[in-house]
């Protein structure tokens, strides 16, 4: 049973760095915009992060240092694509090539780096109770902090007034533009603000998740974090849900190798990214479904006054 | 707040001048950033510049080198520039070229002393099919169930990564290689044949530039090429002229992965010779750049491969010569798609200097003359 337990809390720590990155990139997506660079700020933050650890030894320090590399980042494909218009989709993939390439030319000093001593996290008292103590309260803040972060957003999205001017700007910002919000800043703050999450995700990754460096450690999770938000349809407590499911299929895997079965590792590898396409497959199979729930001008550019 | 004095006004019509001075200007951005960075990090920026514009084409073998990168790289991207063309997002060609190259290293593996050359003809086919079939993975998830090509291609590179490296790991590690994971150099005879005893250039260069013919002919000169073009990039008016944008779909995602997969099986085939499990370069995502700063154009892609082979080539002597990570390479290929896009805007926009004072009664009678007119278009319907 202890087994299991150490299983949850796992899922739920995989789960976090999914959920960070998706609820970022839902931000942007509810503005109209699709950042395909995830992966490449992603991987860029994480070495921002860890690097700055290394040379300041807290871990905070390197949270923010990955969360404004990410911010950066992403205010750079931010004014392309919302001012320049240029296309979100080649934008993005830009992005996440350079990103590919940035932080690995950046990190090579840092592959054989390691950490202080990571500490253990308890909360008191709820962390001795048998087995749902280790499952959910022996976990980094962090954990907690999405979980909020997440309910907080919901509030923000669908309670306030400035919630429902992000999601006039991402379903008509025709009409957002006649009403009078400037559009286009709107559309950058909620960029930078998914890329700062994104950098978070990175960060996360690489300080307390893995923790260490490794060229194209991020493996992909920026390009699922993105397909986590199509699963959700949209729905920041979807994405959360949706994020511990697939921290989940990448914690089987490892637990089908501890259990020795007798598939080749690589087939295990592969679960989390053929997990996505069957779901991805699954849910996209109404397109009807899809086009209710997608912002209205998800990927289209805004030129306002032409 | 702060304010630019600049403007972007949409021009009329897409300026051609700027379709061919943008990837230049792009290029000049990313060498300003690129000497740049290298004065950054105290090295010679001069040395830099030699060891990415000039070593590349400065003998025979070196140029012979520098086609053998640019092959597979405009093969790919010639498939690539068809599939964007129709508006399908295949962005997986890293995956189908891995696939092909699998493809082709199995049947290569199958010869032995006593094959005939034909195999050859064999190897390059399976490795096409390959990347067909791992394309059509797409297609197919996108035809029938509406799922994202984007995020389907891509996904699938990470599959064919792990397919390649169980194969290289398991069934088809040399048992004779000390343990490395690779399998066995291929039979003579599986190999693509060289264009020259003293260069690594083969036919697959050959091919690839048939391929520029070919999709040049099928894009500007065949119905077939129009329906293509009109089914991915207008569905509404490709159903109205009767034109299949499923077909559409499908076409693309078949050649673009066709294409990957051949340039994976010349690879695997031509100058690796053996399964690793370091087949995959980045050659697939390196062609999406090469499409895009090509133009989507069969010419202009023979010009961005060379161009994306010497970023390769310089990424190598920049780490032996000058003590730079290789990784270098991604950098500038990153840096060049971003300049060209933000490049790009000029194309369809004039950029103005406009001073902040009011507008003149000019402007305001224009205005006015403008609403009045949009009025009366209302009016009517």
């Amino acid at each position: 049973m202890e087994t299991y337990a150490l299983l949850l809390a796992a899922t739920l720590n995989a789960g976090t760095v999914l959920a960070i990155a998706a609820l970022g990139l839902l931000i942007n997506e509810k503005a109209g915009i699709v950042n395909l660079g995830a992966e490449g700020i992603m991987l860029c933050s994480a070495i921002a992060g860890f690097a700055a650890v290394v040379h300041s030894g807290n871990d905070w320090v390197g949270f923010a240092a990955g969360m404004g590399a990410g911010a950066l980042l992403a205010a750079v494909f931010g004014v392309l694509v919302i001012w320049l218009n240029t296309n979100q989709y080649a934008t993005g993939l830009a992005l996440s090539l350079f990103g590919a390439g940035f932080s690995a030319f950046v990190g090579i000093n840092y592959v054989q780096e390691k950490l202080p001593e990571r500490p253990q996290f308890a909360l008191p008292w709820l962390s001795d109770i048998p087995l749902l103590g280790s499952a959910f309260f022996k976990q980094h803040p962090m954990v907690y902090l999405v979980v909020a972060f997440a309910a907080v957003l919901v509030w923000w999205l669908y309670r306030t007034r400035s919630g429902l001017v992000l999601r006039s700007v991402g379903e008509s910002p025709e009409s957002a533009h006649a009403l009078g919000y400037p559009v286009r800043r709107i559309r950058l703050a909620a960029v930078v603000a998914g890329g700062a999450l994104c950098g978070l995700a990175g960060a996360y990754l690489a300080i307390i998740y893995t923790p260490l460096w490794v060229e194209g450690m991020v493996a992909g999770k920026g390009w699922i974090a993105l397909a986590l938000t199509t699963f959700a349809t949209w729905r920041p407590a979807r994405v959360l849900l949706g994020s511990y499911l697939f921290g989940g299929v990448t914690m089987l895997q490892f637990h089908l190798q501890g259990l020795g079965v007798d598939v080749p590792s690589q087939f295990l590898t592969m679960l989390p990214y053929v997990a996505t396409i069957v779901v991805l497959a699954l849910i996209s199979r109404n397109p009807g479904w899809i086009r209710i729930n997608m912002p209205g001008s998800l990927g289209k550019p805004f030129y306002p006054g032409a | 707040m702060f304010k630019l004095p600049l403007q972007l006004v949409p021009r009329a019509e897409v300026s051609r001048w700027w379709t061919f001075a943008s990837p230049l200007l792009a290029l000049l951005f990313t060498i300003i950033i690129g000497i740049a960075l290298f004065a950054a990090l105290g090295k010679d920026p001069v040395q830099g510049l030699r060891v990415f514009l000039w070593e590349p084409v400065k003998s025979g073998y070196a140029l012979g080198e520098l086609m053998v990168k640019a092959t597979p790289l405009l093969i790919i991207a010639l498939g690539l520039a068809l599939c964007f063309r129709s508006n399908v997002w295949n962005i997986g060609a890293e995956g189908q070229f891995i696939i092909g190259g699998v493809c082709a290293g199995g049947v290569a593996l199958l010869a032995d002393a006593g094959t005939g050359r034909w195999i050859v003809l064999a190897v390059v086919l399976a490795g096409a099919l390959g990347g067909m079939l791992w394309a059509g993975l797409t297609a197919l998830l996108r035809d029938k169930f509406n799922a994202n090509e984007i995020l389907v291609s891509l996904m699938l590179v990470y599959v064919a990564d792990m397919v390649l490296s169980y194969l290289v790991y398991g069934p088809w590690k040399d048992p004779n290689g000390y343990n490395f994971p690779q399998s066995k150099t291929f039979e003579a005879v599986t190999r693509i044949p060289k264009l020259f005893a003293s260069s690594r250039m083969h036919m697959g260069l050959l091919l690839g530039l048939l391929g520029v013919a070919a999709l040049w002919v099928f894009l500007f000169r065949t119905r077939a090429g129009f329906a293509q073009l009109v089914g991915g990039q207008a569905p509404a008016a490709a159903r109205y002229a009767g034109f299949s944008s499923r077909r559409a779909l499908w076409t693309a995602l078949l050649v673009s992965g066709g294409a990957a997969g051949l340039a994976g099986g010349l690879e695997v085939a031509g100058p690796i010779g053996q399964i690793t499990p370091y087949i995959p370069a980045g050659y697939g995502f390196a062609a999406i750049i090469v499409a895009f700063v090509g133009r989507l154009h069969p010419v202009g892609i023979v010009f961005s491969a060379v161009l994306m082979s010497m970023f390769y080539i310089g990424g190598e002597l920049a780490q032996s010569r000058m003590g730079l990570p290789k990784s270098i390479t991604g950098v500038f290929q990153g840096l060049l798609l971003f300049s060209l896009l933000a490049c790009d805007t000029l194309m369809a926009y004039r950029l103005v200097f406009k001073r902040k004072t009011a507008l003149t009664h000019v402007d305001i009678a224009q205005a006015a003359t403008k609403n009045i007119a949009s009025l009366a278009t209302k009016e009517r319907v």
